[in-house]
């Protein structure tokens, strides 16, 4: 799967994307997020307040709770401030 | 016609009202609203990011949504990325319609659903800091509005 982080979600992992497997046990996007948690220092602080990020699979907005497949293109950030 | 673009230059607003205009004998009303970077404190400028590919996707489905709700013409969406100072444009949306009632609330609409849905983020920077800009609320409690 590709992985895509932007804005401080990004410079705390210190990369913008990258790629990888599926890990084992898991099947949404909230897990995704937390094992990606335990991956190192950078990832900890970013995904250290589950409630102050958002996430979209395949360039669509979803919930914490929504599944994740080997082929996703799956992206983490902050809420969106454009305008 | 839907015209979306995501640019780092600025953008010529009469252009883009004689572009969703031309040829177009039914519109009569355009409807466009421009956003500025606002010169608070001692804000020396914004920098744009934001998600090639979902942005150009989210904001098209903003369009469509508009189109379901009122009978419009056609719509212009451009929104700046990298770095503006303050005072310059930062978006445009423009909206044709047959009449203005429907063009007003399709522009309004569309900048509510814009500000929180395309996947962009500002970051600011003030003196030799930078900071990304929080959401708001307030923008979320307008964008429900139309839900």
């Amino acid at each position: 799967m590709t992985l895509l982080y932007f804005a401080w979600v990004r410079q705390k992992i210190g990369r913008s994307e990258e790629t990888l497997a599926l890990p084992e046990g898991v099947t949404t996007v909230g897990q995704l997020a937390a094992w990606l948690a335990a991956r190192g220092a950078g990832y900890a602080e970013a995904f250290a307040d589950p409630k102050r990020l958002r996430a979209a699979v395949n360039q669509d907005h979803v919930a914490f709770d929504a599944r994740v497949s080997p082929d996703d293109e799956v992206a983490f950030f902050p809420p969106v401030t454009g305008g | 016609m839907k015209t979306i673009r995501i640019e780092a230059k600025t953008f010529d607003v009469n252009a883009e009202i004689a572009a969703i205009t031309q040829g177009m004998r039914k519109v009569g009303a355009v409807v466009t609203f421009t956003g500025h970077v606002r010169g608070d404190d001692d804000l020396m400028s914004l920098t744009l990011e934001h998600y090639p590919g979902m942005t150009e996707r989210e904001i098209a489905r903003c369009i469509d949504e508009a189109e379901k709700r009122w009978p419009l013409l056609g719509a212009t969406i451009i929104h700046r990325i990298g770095t503006i100072v303050p005072g310059d444009p930062i978006v445009l949306v423009a909206v044709a319609s047959t009449h203005r009632k429907d063009a007003f609330a399709a522009c309004e609409f569309l900048m509510d659903y814009l500000k929180t849905r395309a996947p962009f983020w500002k970051e600011e920077q003030r003196g030799g800091a930078a900071r990304w800009v929080e959401s708001r609320a307030s923008d979320e409690e307008r964008a429900k509005r139309w839900e």
